[in-house]
């Protein structure tokens, strides 16, 4: 869906218009967080360089030269998520919230209007994942962010409108999750467990435990 | 040993050849193995072969030919991909048995008979003819200028191919600009190691190098100065030893490569292998 929307595949049927443009003009303006781990983090690459590469779709010309402004940008956004002190590492020996932060502060460094993002939060941990959602929060006020997540009970409490999408696309000017919505979305009787409450362990009858 | 072999025209060319090898072989090997294009590049010095043949049959130079040739199977591999959506996978074993299938035919096709067969297989640093060092020269200093150039839009593909096309690089002429840059080494490097031995040297030093650096450019350099150790030290066993050079080359480069790999993995090394401890300065 976001990679639709980014232009990287085309619709089977449709256009995409990012603000009236078609996708590679429109997603100057966007800010793409990919999911998790979709390269090779023993790349040689410090953070400073990963982050600077956010910047390219802005820079004109075949070589690609980076602009004080460029680099202005990079130290603003490396200051804001708390990764300044790691600038000069390689991004293999950063933990994976840290390598999470690295990859929003590449999204970010471009000055988006919008900031997609896919699945951000599958391969970190609990603790970690309050923390950039609480990052996320506080770029709301700036730019609009369009999450797409599984996990429908950890989302509902942080978000302002819910897209559920299966085959059919069912928007929701509500940050509730209700079984209604879900069950429109799946064409299936749903129950709805863990809401309200950030995190919930469920145990089964038969079972020990589980989420 | 005899020293006075230094001041020969042969040995000094090997000289020369080893040295202008191992700039682009460092560069474009550090290229291969961080966008794990190790296959891909076995797969176009394997065609190289079909080249070697054709040059055979058209009685033309066997080098012109096989570089004309693996540029075309670099770049139809790359336009395969991109086109027909096929797995890299198999495009890499179709052309690496129909490459040598292609050469052994048009050989055997060719009149007369090939007398240095083997050293195209396994390659001779002390055949390399005078005529060649300008040539190795010329294709150096184009890498080392491609790369300079577009050192910003070569990362970005090899780092995040998907992010490079969100960022509006053009991705599929990039991909088959280092494809074209491949190529071009591997036919260089065969004068040293051969078709079948080009892929060890190719990868090995750039292999070795990464664990101790936290920067592209840390290990483009790294490489080509251990391609050149590798290349010289073989150079003089296989002369000291009488053995053949290419091979040499190749299993110092396996001996370094596994030796940095035992030291790198040893607890004294800081407990985290090389690779997160050497960034931290």
């Amino acid at each position: 869906m976001l990679k639709i929307i980014l232009g990287l595949y085309a619709p089977s049927s449709g256009t995409v218009r990012i603000w009236g443009e078609p996708p590679w003009k429109g997603r100057e303006r966007i800010g793409y967080v990919p999911q998790f781990r979709t390269f090779d983090f023993s790349y040689p690459i410090t953070v400073r360089e990963m982050v600077l590469s956010g910047r390219l779709s802005r820079i004109c010309g075949a070589w690609k030269r980076f602009t004080t402004a460029d680099r202005r940008a990079v130290e603003e956004v490396l200051e804001r998520l708390a990764l300044a002190p790691l600038a000069d590492r390689p991004i293999a020996s950063l933990s994976g919230g840290e390598q999470q932060r690295a990859i929003l502060a590449r999204a970010l460094v471009g000055k988006p209007d919008i900031l997609l993002l896919d699945e951000p939060t599958v391969f970190i941990d609990a603790p970690t994942e309050v923390q950039f959602f609480d990052l996320l929060d506080d770029l709301r006020e700036s730019l609009t962010i369009l999450l797409v997540s599984h996990d429908i009970g950890v989302i509902s409490r942080r978000v302002t409108r819910v897209a559920c999408l299966n085959r059919t696309l069912h928007t929701h000017d509500t940050p509730e999750i209700t079984e209604d919505m879900l069950e429109a979305t799946y064409h299936c009787p749903v129950d709805l467990i863990a809401h309200g409450l950030p995190h919930r362990v469920l145990k089964h009858p038969w079972e020990g435990g589980g989420r | 040993m005899d020293l006075g072999i230094l001041s020969s025209g042969f040995f000094q060319n090997a000289l020369m050849a080893a040295v202008l090898s191992s700039v682009a072989c460092g560069i474009i090997g550090s290229y291969v193995v961080v966008k794990r294009m190790v296959a891909v590049s076995g797969g176009i010095s394997h065609a190289a072969f079909g080249g070697v043949g054709i040059g055979y049959l058209l009685s033309v130079d066997p080098f012109g030919s096989a570089l004309a040739f693996t540029s075309l199977v670099g770049l139809g591999i790359g336009i395969m991909r991109e086109k027909a959506h096929q797995e890299i996978d198999t495009l890499i074993g179709a052309v690496w048995a129909a490459g040598m299938a292609l050469g052994v035919v048009c050989i055997s096709l060719a009149p007369g008979y090939a007398p240095d067969l083997f050293s195209y297989l396994f390659g001779n640093i002390l055949l390399v003819p005078s005529q060649d060092i300008p040539l190795m020269a010329i294709f150096s200093l184009i890498v080392v200028l491609v790369v300079v150039f577009l050192y910003v839009p070569l990362q970005a593909v090899t780092f995040d191919e998907e992010y490079a096309r969100v960022m509006n690089l053009p991705v599929s002429g990039l991909s088959l600009l280092l494809l074209l840059m491949v190529a071009l080494t591997v036919v260089m490097l065969i004068r040293i190691v051969g078709i079948i031995l080009v892929i060890a040297l190719l990868t090995l030093p750039a292999a070795t190098v990464r664990s101790y650096v936290s920067r592209l450019p840390e290990m483009m350099v790294a490489s080509v100065a251990l391609s050149l150790v590798l290349s010289l030290g073989g150079l003089f066993l296989s002369y000291a030893w009488n053995i053949p050079s290419g091979a040499t080359i190749i299993l110092l480069a396996t001996l370094v490569y596994g030796v940095s790999l035992a030291l790198s993995r040893l607890p004294i090394s800081g407990g985290g292998g090389g690779g997160t401890g050497s960034g931290r300065s």
